[in-house]
């Protein structure tokens, strides 16, 4: 059994420690908001926060999970968090909104370690988040007006 | 390849049908409704059947004016959307065309995706058909729920009709006003329409507009940016088990010899696999892992061993497909004719000089980001699909045939779909967690890994196109010939959408083909297409977003650029000089007014907007493409100018700026419509330099994004996209934005580089 901090509450997986977190916090614990695209950690709709940083979690056994803190897209509640969340809609960014759980918890890394990025700097942090309605020109928009407390 | 479905069209069945528009009372409350959703029976039982809406506030008090929508006694609107939400946010732009014309309050408007039922008529959602199929008929239902609303909200206000106006939920005269909810409450609504009178019933000026036209916030995106969204891979049952595919190595005619699963008996939660017999024949020679959980059945399903016999396409390669193509247009025998204006045959005879070039494109996958996946019940003798998906009404009779139960005891249940792009279009991924839900007699989930999606994928078929023009002394095109082949979706999707060649011999795929029927006049020009049965027999070909307009305008574009050069001339004066809007070309109301006219405005406009012409730096250029969207007769114009530079060493292609002018008659929802075409340009630029897989072995050889590389933010150039105002008919989007921009990037390599690309993607 794992143990681990899900969104600030206390929970314990009973799944194999080598199931992939993603399987574990989707169907185990019913977050659905994590999503799968590829299963080799290249397009980032896995995206969840493992103590802050962004990681893949398609790709993450649960055993690294233990004794951990981790934020999913319904658990991001940060000031940057919901800047995100809300630029993401004023500049009506998602179409099919799949991948969009991961690009927001990915900028939302990016915005806690750098408060106003370049173009150079979002594309270096989201070129591994894949977006196939290929939404690209909204996200980094929407990023940079997050950035700018929603100006 | 499978057994052959015959279906009816799904533009000559318009999206909403219409006999007569009923009004009235029943004893569930205040109805309308719209007759011939039930055709064969009775009014009265058209009234019953339409009349139940799910009870929203007072069961007894609700203002159902047709299957499309409801109003209760709060005054909320409910529209529901029969049409797939996968990222077009259709149901906001339909919506807005019915509460426009029903004088409602947006604000009160919210929309819903419906289950799959007859009475919705007949579901399909692509071709960027949506806006276009449905425009008229939700207007025309709009426009009899205000005249029915304003009657009786006239009545309990006292005043005469004539005196009201409707508007934001409102009937008014005067200082007096009532609102929809108050009306629904007390009013007397009793009516009912014919055809004639529904059909003749004033729908609004474009001028009187109040949300066509205007900005909006999509209603789906909320939840898209919460993490709220359900999609059908997020559906949960109590007691399902989860289903993994083992598949067999060829599309077609595989048998499982044996299978050994004791490995797999180590696995916590496996439970057992099964071998799954599919009466429709779309499965051939395919076992299931079922476990405890979806991570379980992945890693059983590594384990065990399964002995294939294979079938006869297990040595195919994508250069068998295309050899076999040039075959097929050296023998000729099996073209069917598409277009044969003129005499090209004299045309060749008494040219001066032909020009000939062959273009290619290698197979693409969909790699809509969600895999395709399905969650399947039994539940009193009703098989519920749980699942995603864009044409219900295709693939409902096969899962009948698989499940050997009738059409009428099945239900798909709508989601939001994870990307659709044409691959949703064939719900041939539900077979086989319906398959096995009967067979185990339990809710069964199959969410496809990555590398199977790409396996089980309908791909758009690799495809070769041979030019051959006649030219008289001075360079100046006197005939085109052009042959096109590839593998068909429809031919054993839905063979009764096939045409008939133009001489009445053959029929064939206009979803292969179209693009082909350009608006460039020309005297003498033959179109013919072929099958590529090599690859039918190979693959399940898909329609992949643009469908044959995605790849025929790579070689009509690029080649008329050939020609244009050829003959010294601009390529944007070229075409302008072929775009004169005569005879076939002059175009028709009401879908095509204009004709060819329209597509020279957006090519000026462009030409305007890029400064086209301008002196650039060394290995730099233009190039310039054009486009008249997914058919002829429903043309969206668009015109594409794209900047690029090559790198002389390393052959590196960077598109730089993109600009495109698009007509698309009246925009309904601008910043959607936005959207789609940032996302269409996009797609454009990824299918032109950084997608494309090739068969091997007789399946593709890129199956994740290890390999299969569709473009990524760094790889986003400037974009220039404006909308030519306009009020004509509404055509189609989702698509069309995306066919000039490839054609235009191998232009301006040409322009930049010297060197004249003619595969796609491109690589010099």
């Amino acid at each position: 059994m794992i143990k681990f901090n899900l969104n600030g509450t206390p929970v314990t997986s009973i799944s194999p420690n080598d199931t992939p977190l993603l399987w574990v916090v989707r169907d185990e614990l019913g977050l659905k908001g994590t999503k799968y695209g590829c299963g080799i950690a290249q397009c980032g709709a896995c995206t969840l926060h493992l103590n802050g940083s962004p990681i893949r979690s398609c790709s993450i056994p649960l055993s690294a999970a233990d004794g951990k803190s981790i934020t999913t897209i319904e658990g991001l509640d940060s000031q940057v968090g919901q800047a995100l969340k809300t630029a993401w809609i004023a500049e009506q960014v998602p179409q099919c909104g799949y991948c969009q759980s991961g690009q927001i918890m990915q900028a939302a890394n990016l915005l806690e370690n750098n408060a106003s990025p370049s173009d150079t700097e979002i594309t270096q942090a989201m070129n591994g988040n894949l977006c196939r309605c290929m939404a690209y020109t909204r996200i980094r928009k929407a990023i940079k007006v997050a950035a700018q407390g929603g100006e | 390849m499978p057994k052959i479905i015959d279906m009816q069209s799904p533009l000559g069945n318009t999206a909403i049908t219409r006999r007569s528009f009923l009004a009235g009372s029943v004893s569930t409350g205040l109805f309308m409704g719209v007759g011939s959703l039930l055709s064969g029976c009775s009014e009265q039982e058209a009234v019953e059947a339409i009349s139940t809406p799910e009870p929203i506030v007072d069961p007894s008090k609700l203002f159902s004016p047709s299957v499309w929508f409801e109003i209760n006694t709060e005054g909320s609107v409910l529209i529901n959307i029969a049409k797939a939400e996968m990222g077009q946010h259709v149901g906001t732009a339909l919506a807005r065309v019915l509460a426009d014309e029903l004088g409602a309050n947006w604000a009160d408007v919210s929309i819903k995706h419906v289950d799959t039922d007859p009475k919705w008529g007949y579901m399909v959602t692509g071709g960027s058909w949506s806006v276009f199929t449905s425009f008229t008929a939700l207007s025309q239902a709009g426009a009899a729920g205000r005249t029915v609303l304003q009657e009786a909200g006239a009545k309990l206000l006292g005043v005469a009709n004539d005196d009201c106006k409707i508007q934001s939920g409102m009937v008014s005269a005067g200082d007096q006003s009532i609102s929809f909810a108050e009306i629904v409450l007390k009013g007397d609504i009793s009516r009912s329409f014919s055809e004639e009178e529904l059909t003749a019933l004033p729908v609004k000026a474009p001028e009187q507009r109040t949300l066509i036209g205007k900005n909006t916030a999509a209603l789906d995106i909320p939840e898209k940016a919460t993490g709220d969204a359900v999609y059908g891979i997020d559906v949960e049952l109590p007691d399902m088990v989860f289903a993994q595919p083992l598949m067999p190595p060829t599309r077609y005619g595989s048998e499982i010899k044996n299978i050994d699963d004791s490995a797999a008996k180590d696995v916590e939660g496996y439970q057992q696999t099964i071998q799954i017999t599919d009466p429709s024949e779309q499965l051939q020679g395919w076992a299931l892992v079922i476990a405890d959980s979806l991570a379980a059945a992945v890693k059983a399903a590594q384990v065990i061993k399964v002995n294939w016999q294979a079938g006869p396409t297990a040595d195919v390669n994508e250069t068998d497909l295309f050899a076999h193509a040039s075959t097929l247009i050296e023998d000729g025998s099996n073209a069917v004719l598409v277009v044969e204006d003129g005499d090209i045959t004299q045309a060749r005879e008494q040219a001066k000089q032909n020009h000939t070039a062959a273009y290619r494109t290698n197979t693409a996958l969909h790699f809509q980001l969600e895999p395709v996946n399905a969650l399947v019940e039994f539940k009193d003798g009703v098989c519920h699909i749980h699942s995603g998906n864009q044409w219900q009404s295709l693939v409902l009779p096969v899962l009948a045939s698989a499940l050997e139960m009738p059409e009428s005891e099945i239900i798909i249940h709508q989601y939001y779909l994870g990307g659709g792009f044409g691959r949703r279009l064939w719900g041939d991924y539900m077979i086989p967690a319906a398959i096995a839900a009967k067979q185990l007699g339990k809710p069964v989930k199959l969410v496809f890994q990555r590398p199977q999606d790409s396996l089980f994928d309908c791909v758009r078929s690799p495809s070769l196109q041979q030019f051959n023009a006649s030219m008289d002394a001075n360079n100046t095109v006197t005939g085109l010939e052009h042959t096109a082949v590839a593998g068909w979706p429809t031919l054993n999707l839905a063979p009764g959408f096939l045409a008939d060649g133009v001489d009445g011999n053959g029929k064939y795929d206009s979803f292969s083909i179209s693009g082909a029927d350009h608006w460039y006049t020309l005297a003498n020009h033959r179109v013919k297409t072929i099958n590529n049965d090599l690859a039918q027999r190979t693959f399940q070909p898909g329609w992949l977003r643009a469908v044959a307009p995605g790849w025929i305008a790579w070689g009509v574009e690029c080649f008329i650029d050939e020609l244009a050069v050829k003959s010294g001339s601009d390529p944007i004066d070229f075409r302008l000089s072929m775009l004169d809007g005569a005879g076939k070309n002059a175009g028709k109301a009401p879908e095509s007014i204009g004709g060819a006219n329209r597509l020279a405005r957006v090519l000026k406009d462009v030409k305007a907007r890029a400064s086209w012409g301008k002196d650039l730096p060394k290995n730099e250029g233009m190039g310039v493409a054009i486009a008249h969207g997914q058919e002829r007769t429903m043309p969206t114009w668009t015109a594409v100018i794209a900047h690029v530079a090559v790198d002389p060493a390393t052959k590196a292609i960077v598109v730089k700026k993109i600009w495109q002018s698009i007509d698309c008659g009246t925009v309904v929802h601008p910043d959607g419509a936005m959207a789609q075409a940032e996302g269409a340009t996009l797609w454009g630029v990824s299918l032109a330099l950084h997608e494309g897989t090739q068969f091997k072995n007789g399946s593709v050889a890129d199956t994740n994004l290890d390999s299969y590389t569709p473009l990524r933010m760094a790889d986003v150039p400037e974009l220039d996209i404006q909308f030519i105002s306009s009020n004509e008919t509404p055509t189609g989007l989702g698509e069309p934005p995306l066919i000039a921009v490839a054609p235009a990037i191998g232009n301006a390599v040409f322009a930049a580089s010297g060197v004249r690309a003619r595969d796609l993607p491109i690589k010099l």
